[in-house]
């Protein structure tokens, strides 16, 4: 699946602020980090503070900080600021879905979402600063390429 | 501790294996947080998971001061769905006035140096997708998604019954 740009810079510049707690950080900091537009990115974390999440500091050495808790502020906490997440209602539109095949799909696709919903609900920041720290995904990398070789062997 | 885990950090909680004393706190204990005092599971999980040497199974307690703060079950499985033998964790709770002090942690980590030492190089669980409370903890703890996908049917409660019975009856 892929995230919403929006969503993407949210999760972005909460990480950021929350590994850096003691300090205020300005937007082109984070925007010169990820190598995103700044202005984009400016947008994203006014509605971060309409929703409570971020503070603006005003002033010389102003910048954003954390208003919340990284341990109790989740993924989904973010992401759903920016775009629906988990099973849509089907109430008022997709016709199809009165139809078996439509019905079948539907199921389906309420299962992937249930899916996602749990993930994005379950993973808080400071998780994510965690997982960050054990880099998973190196280690999926370097098991990857003995595979790839054996692979080219056959 | 031969088969169990012990910890004991100066003037901090000791998570070790439970005793038999320990099941009216713990029956208490989990009734507190589930609201169901689940008397006879208790006694046939004290059977299986108490304290043997060389045992794959583990009943960790948390005490603190002479009182349960919380709990975790967990057993090494062998084979299960084809898959080499790792450590399972069917349960952990703490007091709820106890929790955001690093009990669940504690608790998670000596059941995981038990596992360690039976050579296990894994440990699984499984929960309720909705249960955001304990799967928020094993996230924390480092756990993602394995390589199994869980799925499930609702059985024909009329034609189960009969297939019972007839069974009962031959």
């Amino acid at each position: 699946m892929k995230l919403q740009k929006a969503s993407s810079f949210a999760l972005y510049a909460v990480i950021e602020l929350a590994a850096n707690p003691a300090h205020q950080l300005a937007g082109t900091e984070i925007a010169e980090k990820y190598g995103i537009s700044a202005h984009h990115l400016a947008k994203v974390l006014r509605d971060l503070g309409r929703a409570g999440i971020v503070d603006a500091v005003r002033g010389v050495g102003g910048g954003y900080k954390l208003a919340v808790n990284p341990k109790r502020l989740t993924l989904l906490d973010v992401i759903q600021i920016f775009e629906p997440v988990g099973p849509q209602s089907t109430a008022n539109g997709d016709p199809e879905i009165a139809t078996d095949a439509g019905g079948a799909l539907r199921t389906v696709l309420d299962e992937l979402d249930d899916h996602t919903l749990a993930t994005f609900r379950s993973i808080t920041i400071s998780t994510m600063l965690k997982l960050m720290a054990r880099k998973p995904w190196a280690n999926a990398v370097r098991a990857a390429r003995p595979a790839r070789r054996a692979a080219s062997n056959r | 501790m031969k088969s169990g885990a012990v910890s004991k950090k100066p003037g901090a909680l000791r998570i070790r294996p439970a005793v038999r004393s320990d099941m009216q706190a713990l029956i208490a204990l989990d009734e507190e947080i589930t609201g169901f005092a689940k008397r006879k599971y208790w006694n046939e999980t004290f059977s299986r998971h108490r304290v043997r040497p060389r045992s794959p199974r583990f009943l960790l307690v948390a005490e603190d001061n002479g009182s349960i703060e919380g709990f975790i079950i967990g057993e090494v499985r062998a084979w299960e769905f084809g898959e080499p033998p790792c450590g399972w964790i069917f349960a952990v709770q703490v007091r709820p006035k106890t929790r955001l002090k690093g009990v669940g942690t504690q608790l998670f980590e000596v059941l995981c140096d038990a596992f360690r030492r039976t050579g296990v190089t894994k440990v699984r669980t499984i929960m309720a997708r909705d249960n955001h409370l304990v799967l928020s903890f094993f996230r924390s703890q480092g756990m993602m998604a394995g390589p199994f996908i869980e799925l499930e049917t609702a059985l024909d409660g009329a034609n189960a019954k009969e297939r019972l019975h007839e069974a009962a009856k031959s």
